[in-house]
């Protein structure tokens, strides 16, 4: 150690070589792990598309329209699953809407904030029951317990059980997203709607609401993404995702884009290699990835936007 | 009343509530009801599922609980079926998945909060990072089919608990990195000045300090994340869970690591495409005990972080 601070020269202040190696390495380990999250994506991208490639290069253009989804007959209507995939998630939709925006603006606009602490976590926790679940109440009490009570036509596997089972379990991550949103919006402009003498269901209605509209739009495009992609509760619910002919009624089984690749995947063995059903499930999971995507960057945008402005 | 005339739809309400007694809002208390009635149907039904699930699987859950949760799969009839595997497989994929899933996005929050924060690299991760939460499950269950089980067949064994616990990983690194980034950034940056000022490198603040007050939030997520894990099905279905059942025989644990599995929500579903109600009653007993484990991990996950929020 140098007496004098005139000896003192930068190399004293540098610690030992083993620690600045030891330092410089774990940023490199770092670095290189979120390098791997990368790859991961890229991936995802790499497999689907491929697939999908060598499905769209050999399939004959007119099974893609033919009556309805029979992969290993050579019939791969795209239109039957999508029709499906979006009548189901439109049912979700209009069960966990209204159920998780009214849970949100309760959340954030009148409860106690004992009852928010209790409340939150609950929601939080809702989020992890298993789909499976879903799909077994949906068979063994949503379809014989209530549908069929009001509509005797009903099949035992029908899209609107399914729909009505994914509504349940996207209700938190719409109640979650709203509510963000709603507290997001300053609390300056509730104190100056009832300053002005407003109740609190105009200021909630006629203030709070407009103020977090695009936050609330995000919920539903997000929601209506997790409802697209939601593959148990389809499969097990609605049935068909081995065949399914086009058809439009809500009381009939329907396979989806999910769990038409569900179905394929439980009979990967059989098809492996033989005919282009099995390619079909790169190209089902490519198309997938591309509407969820689409829709998560416009609701993700939606978001920034939001926290932008306040 | 000049002031009220400003925004035209405040001033309508406000003017009602002038105009009214106290205590007579009669819309705003229907309002109030309807919102509460919406809270009590969002978080309501998860007691109807259990209650449903309890009275279907009640001849299971009373009568040979123990043989049902000690005995593999059969597929001769539904009363000498169990689950066994399934809890054992999940186990064994969790594991895979926890090993997997847990240094790399810890590693990868601590790279974007304290290096390269704002960087264009660290820009790009988070994105992707954004982009891979909203990707479906089933869609990683084709990652681990193409490259983990058929690819990486080498490492992996084809469709094993190593090549499902791998995808299962990669679908829940996001939920790991997105917890972990909000914790390392809870941390004040009070305590990595003092870290430097007293000397030390950025491996030993990172170490010795940051980690440490971030520990108990990241471990949090970890937990949830693996809850996560714990109740997916659809990947594992496209990774060969479905039709896989544990050879034990012989067998010591390790190499079961490397043979079929199967996995608990997987063996659910296998029981709910069976038909008849004495398959039905499986399906029911297993959906039980599916639910009070991953409530209870999550619980607990939950239970914990309030309770050891720190408040800085």
């Amino acid at each position: 150690m140098p007496q004098d601070t005139s000896d003192l020269s930068v190399a004293d202040l540098r610690t030992s070589a083993r620690r600045r190696a030891w330092s410089a390495g774990a940023r490199w380990a770092f670095a290189l792990a979120a390098l791997a999250t990368v790859l991961v994506s890229a991936l995802i991208i790499w497999t689907v598309a491929s697939g999908a490639w060598t499905f769209i290069s050999q399939v004959a253009w007119g099974s893609l329209t033919e009556i309805g989804w029979f992969p290993r007959r050579g019939l791969f209507d795209l239109s039957t699953l999508l029709v499906n995939s979006v009548q189901i998630a439109v049912i979700a939709m209009l069960v966990a809407v209204p159920s998780g925006f009214g849970a949100a603006i309760y959340l954030s606009e009148y409860a106690h904030p004992g009852v928010r602490k209790v409340m939150k976590p609950t929601l939080e926790l809702l989020a992890s029951v298993p789909s499976v679940v879903l799909g077994v109440f949906a068979i063994s009490f949503i379809t014989p317990s209530i549908l069929s009570n009001f509509f005797s036509e009903i099949n035992f596997f029908n899209k609107l059980a399914a729909g009505i089972a994914v509504g349940l379990l996207v209700i938190p991550l719409i109640a979650s997203i709203a509510e963000d949103a709603l507290r997001a919006v300053p609390v300056a402009l509730r104190e100056a709607s009832s300053g002005l003498g407003a109740r609190k269901v105009t200021t909630s209605v006629r203030v709070v609401l407009p103020a977090a509209m695009s936050g609330l739009m995000a919920a539903v495009i997000v929601g209506f993404s997790r409802a697209i992609g939601e593959t148990m509760v389809v499969t097990i619910a609605s049935g068909g995702g081995d065949t399914s002919l086009f058809n439009l009624s809500l009381f009939e089984s329907g396979g989806t884009l999910t769990s038409a690749m569900a179905a394929l995947g439980l009979g990967t063995d059989q098809v492996a290699g033989s005919t282009l059903a099995f390619q079909s499930l790169y190209f089902l999971g490519a198309l997938l990835f591309a509407i969820t995507l689409v829709l998560n960057m416009a609701g993700d945008v939606i978001v920034r936007r939001l926290q932008n402005r306040y | 009343m000049s002031v009220l005339t400003t925004p035209a739809g405040i001033a309508t309400g406000a003017a009602d509530a002038l105009r009214r007694r106290p205590g007579a809002d009669v819309a705003g208390s229907a309002f109030k009801w309807l919102l509460i009635g919406a809270t009590v149907f969002a978080t309501g039904f998860l007691a109807v599922l259990l209650a449903v699930m309890i009275v279907d699987g009640w001849d299971v859950l009373s009568g040979n609980l123990w043989y049902f949760l000690t005995h593999g799969f059969s597929q001769r009839s539904a009363g000498e079926a169990g689950v066994w595997q399934g809890i054992l497989g999940s186990l064994q994929v969790a594991l895979v998945t926890g090993l997997f899933a847990v240094p790399t996005g810890v590693a990868t929050a601590i790279y974007l909060v304290e290096y390269a924060q704002g960087s264009r690299f660290a820009r790009i991760v988070e994105l992707n990072i954004r982009n891979l939460a909203g990707v479906p499950s089933i869609v990683y269950g084709l990652l681990g089919l193409a490259v983990f089980a058929q690819t990486l067949n080498g490492f992996t064994g084809g469709t094993t608990a190593i090549a499902g616990g791998m995808t299962l990983a990669a679908m829940v690194l996001p939920i790991v990195v997105i917890t972990s980034v909000e914790a390392l950034k809870a941390v004040p940056d009070s305590l990595r000045e003092a870290a430097y000022g007293v000397g030390a490198t950025k491996w030993e603040v990172l170490s010795r300090q940051v980690l440490p007050a971030a520990l108990s939030t990241i471990l949090t997520g970890t937990v949830l994340a693996l809850a996560r894990a714990l109740g997916e099905a659809a990947p594992l279905i496209l990774v060969g869970a479905a039709t896989g059942f544990m050879a034990f025989g012989d067998a010591n644990v390790f190499e079961t690591f490397t043979g079929p599995y199967t996995a608990l929500p997987v063996l659910i579903f296998n029981f709910a495409r069976q038909p008849g109600a004495d398959w039905g009653a499986n399906a029911a007993a297993a959906s039980v005990i599916i639910l009070v484990l991953v409530l209870a991990v999550n619980g607990l996950a939950i239970y914990l972080r309030n309770r050891f929020e720190k408040q800085w």
